[in-house]
C-alpha cells in the first residue's frame, strides 16, 4: 500500500540522508523521494511515498521522522485534501512511421516534445502519477529508450501552509 | 571572548558544568589534548576507546549528568561506536567529541580519516559536523541540551582539526536553529484522568516499570504511589533500580528471564499501567500473544514508542516528572485482594530457585552473597550473558541509579569500563561489578586505569570457562553442539588483575568465598575476585525466543 507523508526539515547538510536512511533502516520501501526549497529561507520539503503494509507502520515512520531534531513537520498526505504533480521525461524510439502517431498521444496527454533527433523524440509528461504512468504505458510500444521521473510532490488545496493547518 | 577553537571547547565544557570527561588522544586530537592540558579538567585516559564511551555512560547512568567522552580521528571515533550505540539503546545522556581530520583534507580518504557523521547518525540521538567555526560554541552546548532533554541520549560532535586552531568569538555567536526538536514535557491532563477511571475500575491491575523511571528520577514519587494504592509492580530489568526490592506487592523482572509470577501477571492482568517501558522483545516474547486479555496503558516521554510494538488503550504522552504525581495524587484502586492473593501464591508456588552443590559455588548463590555484604547505596554493574540475568534475579538493587547494565544492545565489555565511570561519578559509593570469563576479557584492559586511579571497584568475575549464555542457547536449541563457546585456555584472571597493579584472589571452592567477599568489602582499592561457579547451570525461569510469555521453563 503506497502512502504519502510531507516532511518540512531544516535544509542542512545531510538531512536528506538522515531521512532516507531512518526510513530504509526501520524496513519500509521508498517508492518515490522529491526533496526542494520552499517559501522559507533554510526549510526544504521533502516529498516520500512510502510502501507499507498498514496504517501502524506509516504512522510510526512518522513518528520516527518526528523525532529527528532537524525535522520540523510531518503530515500524512493520504489524509489532506490536496493536488500532487510529477513530471517526466522520456525519450522514445520515433523513426518516420511512428512521428506523427506520437505527436498524436502527446496532444491527448498535453505532454511536450522537447527535443528532436532524427530517431528519437524527448517527451515530458506533468500530471498526477496515474496520468504519468499511463503515458508511460503508452509510449512502450514505440520503443522507450530511457525514463527519467521527478518522484511525486504533494500541495493542500487548503488556502493555509500545510504547517499552519 | 575570543578564544581558539580548542580553548572554546574547554569553556563551554565547563559553563555546561562538565568536571570529567573520559577519552584517548591521537593524531589531530593533539590541539584539543593541548587546550586540556591544566584546564581544570578532568580527563580520564582509559585504555581503548571503547572503554571512554562505556566509563563516560557509566557515569551519566550512576549521576544522571551527561557523560563526556573523546576520541580522536578515524580508529579512534569509530572505537567509541560501540559505547555510543549503547547509550542510544539505553537513553543515556552522553556527548561524544571526536576529532576529525582537517576541513581540505575531508572526503579523500586522508591518514585516519573515517565519516563519523555518516557512521554515527542511525546510533545516535543526534549529531554534528562542525564545518564553521563560529558555530562551534553553539553546537556544542546545544549537544548537551539535545543530550539531556526529553528522552536522553548520545549526541555525537565531529570537529576538524583546523577549528581547534582557529580563532572563535564564544560570547556573541550565531545561533543554529532547532526549529524541529521540541522535547515533550507536560501532556494532557485528560489522557491520565482516563487512566484513573480504567484503574478504578480493575480488577486486576498491574504496574509494570521501566528505565524511564530511573531515567526521569521519578523513584520517590513511584514510592508514593505504591504505598498509597500497594498495585503490584514488576519491572523491566532497567527499570530494576526504580523501585524498593522490599516493598511487598513486588514480583521481579518481567520477561525471557523473569519471574514466573511477573510473566503470569502480565498474561492475566486486566490493565497494564507500562510506565517509561519500550516493549522489548526480550520483554514481551511473541507479541501476538502479549497480555491480550489487558487494557495496556503505556505513559511515555517518547511518541515514537506509543504504539511502535503494541496496541495501546490509554496513552500519556509526557515527561514521567510531569505526570507520574498527578498519576499518584488521583491513583484510587478498586478492590483488588483476590488479584493480590493470586500473585502472592504464585509467588510462594513459583519462587526463584536453583540446587546447591556440595562443593562447586553455584552462579547464583555468589550473587546472592555479594548481594548479602553490599552497602544499602551500592551501585551494582554487570556485563552481559549469564550473569547478568542472574545479578538483575537475586541482586536487590535499593537505590534508584543502582543497576547498570547494558540492556538494549547487551554489550559484552561493557560492565568494567562502566564501572570505572560510575566510581568515578560516586566516588563515596559502593561499586560492585558482576561479569562473565568472557566479558572481562572484552575490555580487561580498562584494569589498569581503575587501577591508576585506585578505584575501589569490587570485581567478581563469574567464571564458568565459557560464554554461559551461548552455551545454554546451544544446549537448549542447539542440540548442545559447544560451538565455539568454550574457553580451553585456563586464563588465569587474578594473574591479570594483578599485572595490572588491580588485588585479586581466585575462589575455587565454596568456602573461599566468604573471605573473599570481606577482603573485597574492605579494599580501598580495585580488587579482583575470579570465582569458579558450575560450568553447566542455566539461567532459569526461561521463555525460549518467540514463545509467549506464559510458556515457561522453570
Amino acid at each position: 500500500m503506497k502512502h504519502t507523508v510531507s516532511a518540512l526539515v531544516e535544509n542542512h547538510p545531510g538531512v536528506l540522508y538522515r531521512v532516507a536512511g531512518l526510513i530504509a533502516r526501520r524496513g519500509y520501501n521508498i517508492a518515490s523521494l522529491a526533496a526542494s526549497a520552499t517559501e522559507e529561507e533554510g526549510l526544504t520539503r521533502i516529498s516520500i511515498v512510502v510502501d507499507v503494509n498498514d496504517e501502524r507502520e506509516l504512522e510510526q515512520i512518522q513518528d520516527q521522522l518526528s523525532k529527528l531534531v532537524e525535522v520540523i513537520h510531518v503530515v500524512n498526505m493520504t489524509q489532506i485534501d490536496h493536488v500532487s504533480r510529477e513530471m517526466a521525461l522520456v525519450k522514445v524510439n520515433a523513426g518516420e512511421e511512428h512521428r506523427a502517431d506520437i505527436t498524436n498521444l502527446v496532444a491527448i496527454f498535453r505532454a511536450k516534445i522537447i527535443d528532436v533527433h532524427p530517431d528519437s523524440l524527448v517527451l515530458e509528461v506533468t500530471g498526477d502519477v496515474g496520468k504519468v504512468d499511463a503515458f508511460c504505458e503508452m509510449m512502450r510500444k514505440y520503443g522507450i529508450i530511457e525514463i527519467i521521473r521527478t518522484g511525486e510532490i504533494f500541495i493542500s488545496r487548503s488556502p493555509k501552509r500545510l504547517i499552519d493547518n | 571572548m575570543l578564544l581558539n577553537g580548542g580553548d572554546a571547547v574547554v569553556e563551554v565544557l565547563k559553563r555546561e558544568g562538565v568536571d570529567t570527561i573520559f577519552g584517548y588522544p591521537g593524531g589531530v586530537a593533539l590541539p584539543l589534548y593541548d587546550s586540556l592540558y591544566e584546564s581544570g579538567i578532568r580527563h580520564i585516559l582509559t585504555r581503548h576507546e571503547q572503554g571512554a564511551a562505556h566509563a563516560a555512560d557509566g557515569y551519566a547512568r550512576a549521576s544522571g549528568k551527561v557523560g563526556v567522552c573523546l576520541s580522536t580521528s578515524g580508529p579512534g571515533a569509530t572505537n567509541l561506536i560501540t559505547g555510543i550505540a549503547t547509550a542510544n539503546m539505553d537513553s543515556v545522556p552522553m556527548v561524544a567529541i571526536t576529532c576529525q581530520v582537517t576541513s581540505n583534507l575531508l572526503g579523500k580518504d586522508s591518514f585516519q580519516e573515517a565519516d563519523v557523521y555518516g557512521i554515527t547518525t542511525p546510533i545516535s540521538k543526534h549529531n554534528f559536523m562542525v564545518k564553521d567555526p563560529r558555530y562551534l560554541p553553539d553546537i556544542l552546548s546545544k549537544a548537551f541540551y539535545i543530550a539531556k532533554s526529553g528522552r536522553p541520549g548520545p549526541v555525537v560532535v565531529d570537529i576538524p582539526k583546523d577549528i581547534f586552531l582557529t580563532k572563535i568569538e564564544i560570547d556573541d555567536i550565531p545561533h543554529l536553529p532547532l526549529k524541529g526538536y521540541k522535547p515533550v514535557k507536560e501532556g494532557n491532563i485528560a489522557d491520565i484522568d482516563n487512566v484513573i477511571e480504567a484503574l478504578a475500575k480493575a480488577k486486576r491491575p498491574l504496574l509494570f516499570i521501566g528505565g524511564g523511571v530511573v531515567i526521569s528520577d521519578t523513584s520517590e514519587v513511584m514510592a508514593e504511589l505504591l504505598k498509597k494504592t500497594k498495585l503490584p509492580v514488576i519491572t523491566s530489568m532497567l527499570g530494576l533500580p526504580a523501585i524498593d526490592h522490599k516493598y511487598e506487592n513486588f514480583y521481579g523482572m518481567v520477561g525471557m528471564h523473569g519471574t514466573y509470577t511477573a510473566n503470569m501477571a502480565i498474561s492475566n492482568c486486566d490493565l497494564l499501567l507500562a510506565m517509561g517501558v519500550r516493549f522489548d522483545d526480550r520483554v514481551t516474547g511473541d507479541i501476538e500473544k502479549f497480555a491480550k486479555q489487558t487494557e495496556i496503558a503505556h505513559f511515555d516521554i517518547d511518541p515514537s514508542e506509543i504504539g511502535k510494538i503494541i496496541s495501546v488503550d490509554y496513552s500519556v504522552l509526557a515527561d514521567l516528572g510531569w505526570s507520574l504525581p498527578k498519576f499518584t495524587e488521583k491513583a484510587v484502586v478498586g478492590d483488588i485482594g483476590e488479584w493480590q492473593q493470586q500473585l502472592a501464591d504464585w509467588h510462594k508456588d513459583h519462587p526463584l530457585k536453583y540446587n546447591k552443590k556440595e562443593a562447586t559455588l553455584m552462579p547464583q548463590e555468589v550473587i546472592e552473597q555479594v548481594s548479602g555484604v553490599m552497602a544499602d547505596n551500592a551501585i551494582v554493574v554487570t556485563d552481559v550473558g549469564q550473569h547478568q540475568m542472574w545479578a538483575a534475579q537475586y541482586c536487590c538493587t535499593r537505590t534508584p541509579r543502582g543497576f547498570l547494565s547494558s540492556g538494549g544492545l547487551g554489550t559484552m565489555g561493557y560492565g568494567l569500563p562502566a564501572a570505572i565511570g560510575a566510581q568515578i561519578a560516586c566516588p563515596d559509593k559502593e561499586v560492585w561489578l558482576f561479569v562473565g570469563d568472557g566479558g572481562i576479557m572484552m575490555n580487561c584492559q580498562e584494569l589498569a586505569t581503575a587501577a591508576e586511579l585506585n578505584l575501589p571497584i569490587k570485581i567478581f568475575v563469574i567464571n564458568n570457562h565459557g560464554l554461559g549464555m551461548v552455551r545454554q542457547w546451544q544446549r537448549m536449541f542447539f542440540q548442545g553442539h559447544y560451538s565455539a563457546s568454550k574457553h580451553y585456555a585456563g586464563t588465569d584472571f587474578a594473574a591479570i588483575a594483578w599485572a595490572m597493579g588491580v588485588q585479586s584472589l581466585t575462589v575455587k571452592k565454596k568456602c573461599g568465598l566468604k573471605h573473599a567477599l570481606e577482603d573485597a568489602k574492605d579494599s580501598s582499592e580495585p580488587f579482583l575476585v575470579d570465582v569458579w561457579v558450575d560450568d553447566d547451570e542455566n539461567v532459569l525461569p526461561m521463555v525460549a525466543p518467540g514463545a509467549s510469555l506464559n510458556e515457561m521453563s522453570e
